[in-house]
């Protein structure tokens, strides 16, 4: 059974957010508007997160997309009083929108604020609301949700490849985001495959985690950006 | 007041006379108290129709002032069953006017409490789940289940030193005789009947001690048992119970001063209970004052940057305001006033008691927001405010516990009678005989001056 992950090249990583936008067409995420965003009421399932070092001018900005990370170990998972949210054989975490009561105790557990709330009824603009992707659930007023690593193109891609009678091959799963990435920086795929493309990343030397003292056992692997001096030619 | 220790007819008169007489005050503040109640439920269907997006609750601020009041009224319920259960079981002869006025403080603040959390809920309309599909592994499933307890147990903590009041009032008016009738649940006063109903009432307090601890250790829990900054502590089942106490005996203290007022119980409720209550809130908030510089000293010197960067939050950042009014409201005033005999009068003790109150309410939204508004990841800090319909409700909620006071000490004498008898037929009962049985009246010491 393949045990799901994401590898992230920081290298690469452009920071066009790219991935955001398709995330949000991909998955029906609402569109906030521009005065609940102001009050922090956007979803974003994928989000490009600043990470500002130095005081200016000898300031650095660096730019990491973030998804939910899967934990192995989920913060999240353990507090859900009703179940509402669980991770499933192949480490996904999933959220039942149909059960979730919007306690929103997951939300304020996980250490990496990952989770949305939809603090009103969800709204799309007219010329986004006749482009709904058939393939995923629309979400209520009132539940959780968050990034779901594209579980119905995974689903899709299982049910083909068992009418083919064959493996999953690597590579094959792509999120909507890893997909659209322009300077291809986002990898998916099995990390219990020792010879997948994101278990031979995820070993780089230049691979770490997010918060990884926390136990939580991301199963989003980011890559190091290298460092480049001419003087070292 | 009279030299001995009887119980006389006039007390007993005295004591009934606010359930038996009905004043236009009565309405007039049930009809206030209704008032706001009405407009909280206004405010309720606003936020039901379009979403918790009224509230001012936000990413990362997930949780606002009603998770604050959650924690506030359920540490409020402390008051009661566990004060007058504690002075119940060590025998505390002064305890006797006061039990059942603290019981009946945690049973409405219990009804109050959690109720926020239903406020809190996206879809309100799937809180049955919690039954459905309960997990035992949520923190606040433990709430559920100790909160359901701790309901029932004080209720009926509530209800058994009540049953020969009851019947007293059967015999006494006709007024409501139905529902006295039922409620009496057939009491004559027989001695196995008593025998019966004081082992019961023994046995409940002792159970209760246990149930009330574990009830805001688990609130503490829910917090504590995540992982993020300044929540994630093991100090906050004890913290969480020392403020519930601490808060508890300030409202007992409030409550005891309005009764005393309103229904002119000068007598029953004399200076040395607000003394010695005053003592009580005084141990506390030296408690209180512990646990919190314990608590914030650790976090400062281990000195992780998360834990650091809410810690700077409270103490001199966005929240400072809050926190250092919460400091002096919960330890610096009620210290002054009440370390001192001369201040620590009724007027001094309720003085106290409201500051302890708002500051143990500001102590809730300090450990609520804080931590929430100060994420791991490099976000944007977090910035909550809450809006007409958060203040709304809450008022409600405040307004919703006054409002059942006042409705069971109309139906319900707030002062229990037979344990008055009680306390004057054999004083000192459970504590060493009194010396000069015609010193304590009810089981008080008087200063005669």
């Amino acid at each position: 059974m393949a045990r799901w992950g994401m590898v992230i090249d920081l290298d690469k990583c452009t920071a066009c957010q790219a991935c955001v936008v398709a995330c949000r067409q991909e998955n029906n995420v609402p569109f906030a508007g521009e005065e609940q965003a102001a009050m922090g009421r956007a979803i974003f399932w994928m989000q490009l997160i600043p990470i500002l070092e130095g005081e200016y001018p000898k300031l650095k900005a660096r730019y990491l997309p973030r998804p939910c990370f899967h934990c192995d170990n989920p913060p999240c998972v353990r507090v859900c009083p009703v179940g509402a949210t669980y991770k499933n054989p192949e480490g996904l975490v999933g959220q039942i929108y149909a059960r979730c009561i919007g306690c929103r105790y997951c939300t304020a557990a996980c250490p990496y604020t990952a989770r949305y709330f939809n603090w009103r009824a969800p709204h799309w603009p007219a010329e986004a609301a006749d482009k709904m992707n058939p393939d995923v659930y629309v979400r209520t007023k009132g539940v959780v949700e968050k990034c779901s690593f594209c579980v119905h193109r995974i689903r899709k891609a299982k049910e083909k490849a068992r009418a083919e009678n064959r493996q999953i091959r690597d590579g094959e799963v792509k999120p909507a985001c890893a997909e659209t990435c322009p300077s291809n920086a986002i990898f998916f795929g099995d990390l219990d495959d020792p010879r997948s493309l994101v278990s031979i990343l995820a070993r780089s030397r230049r691979a770490f985690r997010l918060e990884e003292h926390l136990g939580t056992e991301p199963k989003v692997i980011y890559l190091r950006e290298g460092e480049w001096d001419e003087r070292q030619v | 007041m009279k030299g001995r220790s009887d119980f006389t007819v006039d007390d007993e008169i005295a004591i009934l006379s606010p359930v038996l007489r009905t004043g236009k005050g009565f309405y007039v503040a049930t009809l206030l108290l209704l008032s706001i109640m009405g407009w909280a439920f206004f405010a309720w269907l606003n936020q039901i129709t379009f979403g918790l997006g009224v509230t001012g609750m936000n990413r990362p601020v997930y949780w606002g002032i009603y998770i604050t009041n959650f924690v506030f009224f359920v540490g409020i319920s402390h008051a009661g069953t566990l004060i007058s259960a504690i002075l119940r079981v060590t025998g505390a002869e002064w305890r006797r006017p006061i039990t059942r006025a603290a019981e009946a403080i945690t049973v409405f603040a219990l009804m109050v409490g959690p109720i926020n959390v239903f406020f809190d809920l996206g879809r309100p309309d799937r809180v049955l789940n919690m039954f459905l599909n309960g997990r035992l592994q949520s923190p606040l499933i433990w709430d559920f289940v100790c909160i359901g307890t701790y309901l029932a147990c004080s209720l009926t903590y509530l209800y058994l030193p009540l049953i020969p009041d009851i019947a007293l009032l059967r015999d006494r008016s006709s007024k409501r005789g139905w529902l006295y009738r039922t409620l009496a649940l057939g009491w004559t006063g027989s001695p196995g009947q008593k025998h019966r109903l004081e082992r019961l009432i023994s046995v409940m307090a002792i159970i209760i001690i246990p149930i009330a601890i574990s009830v805001h250790t688990v609130v503490s829990w829910v917090f504590a048992m995540t992982v993020q900054p300044m929540w994630h502590s093991t100090i906050f089942g004890p913290y969480f119970v020392v403020g519930a106490i601490f808060s508890g005996i300030a409202s007992l203290i409030i409550a005891m001063a309005v009764l005393r007022r309103v229904f002119h119980m000068e007598r029953y409720l004399q200076p040395v209970h607000f003394n010695n209550l005053g003592l009580l809130l005084l141990t506390m908030s030296l408690l209180w004052f512990y646990f919190t510089f314990a608590e914030f000293l650790t976090t400062f010197y281990g000195a992780e940057p998360a834990h650091l960067e809410v810690f700077y939050s409270k103490l001199r950042g966005e929240f400072a305001p809050l926190f250092w009014t919460m400091f002096t409201c919960c330890f610096a005033l009620p210290f002054g006033i009440l370390v001192f005999k001369r201040t620590r009068t009724i007027t001094g003790t309720v003085v106290a008691s409201i500051f302890v109150n708002i500051g143990m309410w500001l102590e809730r939204y300090t450990i609520v927001v804080p931590s929430l508004s100060r994420p791991r990841l490099p976000y944007p800090f977090g910035k909550y405010f809450p809006t007409w319909v958060e203040l709304s409700i809450t008022l409600g909620c405040f307004a919703a516990l006054v409002f059942f006071y006042v409705v069971f000490s109309k139906l319900f004498p707030i002062i229990s009678v037979w344990e008055l008898k009680e306390g004057a037929r054999a004083p000192g009962t459970g504590e060493k005989p009194a010396e000069e049985p015609a010193e304590p009246v009810y089981g008080i010491r008087v200063n005669r001056s």
